[in-house]
């Protein structure tokens, strides 16, 4: 089917793009942008109406709670809710249960996806058997079936060998290793960023040194492994420099953020209020300005919802003993959006970090709205003004810090590989 | 997404409390009203006749997930001494730890019609929660959470200091030991900030006075004799024996060595400093028994001022609790 997308402001930071021009669309692709590609007959014409015609986002941290974990969510419900956020490529952590450790895990969430019918999910495989740290996965076959990367997400391995032996596995073979940099001896036990707040209001507190004793670990084992890393949801100031002397020193890593540790402090402790429970915490403000200075330098280079969904009871309780994470997949644009202000970030910067930007980290196919690529792409209304709340929430998780909040900007219609999946109706 | 100044939650529109959750937002003339008040009780126990009808008809409940004698007795005695209902509930929280149990409990004692709960729980910031979650017409008094807030304690302590020092301003007030851990340390020092005194001193190791206190307005002291330097009070701290095997401290006796209240240490301070102890006391471990027997002890009054001060609080509660509904109703109508 040849779709052409006319009166839409075309912005894609992966080409330099920002301009009102035709998008056109032949076969799940793009063909052409501004001038008629040749021989190019549209069967459909869609007008955009003056909104935004971005690339469909990526969001490299969405957690769909299955299996295993349904009360909390499913593929189906989570991923309804990516899409009308305009997310059309995931990728999803391993630690569902089963832990996503063999090929028939793996392939049953990107079946199960496939069913629903509605966005590209890529797993991340264990880096260990059940995520246990002591035996290596069968990092191979995991790949095979379709894994995007390993990770042992943020449990610990067993020993500093352990880890070393299975970076040097996974480089021999070209894989991708995603690091949740965490010193779990420093970090057990605590619910909150290690500092006045949490000293104050008596909550256990998880120091930096958590997060930087590991990186700096990990950075180690990286250059002498020569495995290709990730890095997932930098929470300190100091881990960003790190990273960023780790680039400009030639080692090929890349870093992500939480889009919540980019707006919210440890100021919000005041409240003891379980939602704003969230591992890593949420640290101080010159960890938060320099969290969005390392999105400026382009240390980091994604930014990801890092969606966890919970039932309503996982955070009905004394802020320690709620279960951590946020499930705001859905708000994950004009929430980031709101950056501009919130950290002078440039609307390039913002989008950037949504599109092309994690794809390239994970090496995936998405994100941009080059001709050739996947026509996966979003209409973003981004006047449009309204109130995120229970009544419009498609997630099963009822755990938003930010209920209430009033946003500008609405996903409209949502589209993968040239398919509409998702249309707005007021 | 922002609610109201949790702090606030504890008063109502009258600025009257209506739950007692911390001393953190309270201000001076509130913790005075609590303080007079609980003086005026004190004078009243030394009556044959001990008992006011200020809570008769009104159930007061118990509720401690955390186990402890002192603290639920004293409390126990200052319901009954206001005619209250008592019902004393301990409930181990170690098989069901979740907030389940907890929000399904808190719902049982509601069903019961109780009109105010005295709360301990393991957990910082569980005395907010209940506040939060249970119906409006139910004041929760706060018998420590977690490492958080004992504001009970605290003032009934401030209540020792006024009655052996006669006024706050200018005085100095050293606490002793375990700060980190220690939910009576973080209301001290808000009582004591707020009341007046300028020079409060955290003293003990870097492994329990995290440097983040400074930021509370208090002097953190690495050694005891600059500690209690020229101090007017010392409030020694309990240890609790598991820190002592951990990486916290090195031993008993070193500890002690440093920090503990000897006659030696207490030199360091006025002639006339008293010494406090939140209890129960570990003789040879934060304090020598010649010092915690000695005249220079209030620990014994600390126990006395505890119900006045028990008694002081639950009164003004219940009273501001009362009110709320009244005037609630009135604004509706």
């Amino acid at each position: 089917m040849k779709l052409r997308i006319i009166n839409g402001r075309v912005i894609d930071p992966s080409q330099d793009l920002d301009a009102t021009i035709d998008l056109f669309i032949d076969d799940h692709k793009v063909v052409g942008l501004g001038e008629v590609p040749d021989g190019f007959e549209e069967a459909e014409v869609i007008d955009a109406g003056g909104q935004w015609v971005l690339p469909g986002l990526v969001d490299v941290a969405v957690a769909l709670r299955e299996p295993g974990y349904t009360q909390k969510g499913n593929i189906a419900t989570e991923g309804r809710a990516a899409i009308s956020g305009g997310v059309t490529t995931l990728v999803c952590p391993p630690d569902t249960n089963p832990i996503v450790d063999t090929p028939a895990v793996a392939a049953l969430i990107q079946d199960k996806a496939d069913q629903a019918g509605m966005v590209n999910v890529f797993p991340i495989g264990a880096l260990t058997q059940g995520l246990e740290g002591g035996h290596l996965s069968n990092m191979v076959a995991l790949t095979d079936a379709g894994c995007v990367a390993l990770s042992n997400h943020r449990r610990p391995m067993r020993n500093t060998l352990v880890l070393s032996r299975a970076l040097e596995y996974a480089a021999t073979h070209d894989l991708l290793v995603v690091f949740h940099p965490d010193e779990s001896s420093l970090s057990e036990g605590g619910c909150a960023h290690e500092g006045m707040m949490s000293t104050i209001h008596g909550l256990a507190g998880i120091p930096e040194t958590a997060e930087t004793i590991a990186l700096m670990r990990d950075l180690l084992l990286i250059e002498k492994t020569g495995v290709r890393a990730h890095f997932a949801r930098l929470s300190c100031a100091k881990s960003v420099e790190m990273i960023a002397d780790a680039q400009a020193s030639g080692l090929p890593v890349t870093a992500d953020v939480a889009l919540h540790n980019l707006l919210l402090t440890d100021e919000v402790l005041n409240e003891f209020d379980g939602q704003f429970h969230v591992i890593p915490p949420l640290r101080g403000e010159n960890d938060r300005l320099t969290l969005i200075e390392g999105i400026k330098q382009g240390a980091i280079s994604a930014i990801c919802s890092d969606h966890q969904p919970h039932e309503k009871m996982a955070k009905i309780a004394p802020f320690a003993a709620t279960e951590p994470g946020m499930a705001n997949v859905e708000i994950l644009l004009p929430l980031a959006l709101q950056l501009m202000d919130e950290g002078d970030l440039s609307l390039t910067d913002v989008l950037k970090t949504l599109t092309s930007g994690p794809a390239s980290c994970f090496g995936l196919e998405a994100g941009s709205l080059k001709p050739g690529s996947f026509a996966d792409f979003i209409l973003f209304d981004s006047t449009q003004s309204w109130t995120w709340s229970d009544d419009v929430r498609r997630s099963k998780g009822h755990n938003s810090a930010f209920d209430g909040i009033e946003l500008t900007g609405r996903v409209t219609q949502t589209y993968v590989s040239g398919q509409c999946i998702y249309s707005f109706s007021g | 997404m922002m609610r109201s100044d949790p702090r606030a939650l504890q008063l109502n529109e009258h600025g009257q409390l209506k739950h007692f959750l911390t001393l953190d937002g309270l201000n001076k003339t509130i913790l005075t009203e609590i303080l007079d008040r609980a003086d005026s009780f004190l004078s009243m126990g030394e009556q044959s006749v001990k008992k006011v009808p200020l809570l008769r008809g009104k159930t007061v409940v118990n509720l401690f997930f955390e186990n402890s004698t002192r603290t639920r007795t004293t409390f126990e005695l200052a319901a009954k001494r206001l005619s209250a209902d008592v019902i004393n509930l301990n409930i181990e929280t170690s098989a069901t730890s979740k907030g389940e149990s907890l929000l399904d409990t808190l719902q049982n004692l509601e069903a019961m019609q109780s009109d105010m709960f005295v709360v301990r729980h393991s957990d910082s910031g569980a005395a907010h929660f209940i506040a939060e979650h249970c119906t409006p017409n139910v004041a929760i008094i706060n018998a420590g959470d977690g490492r958080h807030a004992h504001p009970t304690q605290a003032m009934l302590d401030m209540l020792t200091i006024r009655r052996n020092k006669g006024q706050f301003e200018g005085l100095k007030v050293a606490i002793v030991g375990d700060i980190l851990h220690s939910r009576v340390a973080r209301s001290q020092i808000h009582a004591l900030t707020t009341l007046g005194v300028e020079d409060v001193r955290l003293v003990g190791p870097k492994t329990l006075v995290p440097s983040y206190f400074a930021d509370l307005g208090a002097t953190i002291c690495h050694d005891m004799s600059a500690g209690l330097d020229d101090v007017d009070v010392v409030v020694m701290l309990r240890l609790q024996k598991e820190r002592m095997s951990g990486a916290l401290l090195p031993s008993e006796s070193e500890f002690y060595r440093l920090y503990g209240l000897t006659e030696e240490a207490l030199s360091w301070a006025k002639p006339d400093a008293i010494v406090m102890h939140p209890g129960p006391i570990n003789r040879g471990v934060e304090i020598s028994s010649e010092v915690a027997d000695s005249d220079r002890s209030v620990i014994l009054d600390q126990v006395t001022n505890g119900i006045a001060v028990r008694m002081a609080v639950l009164s003004m509660s219940m009273s501001g609790q009362v009110q709320e509904q009244q005037g609630g109703l009135g604004v509706e109508a």
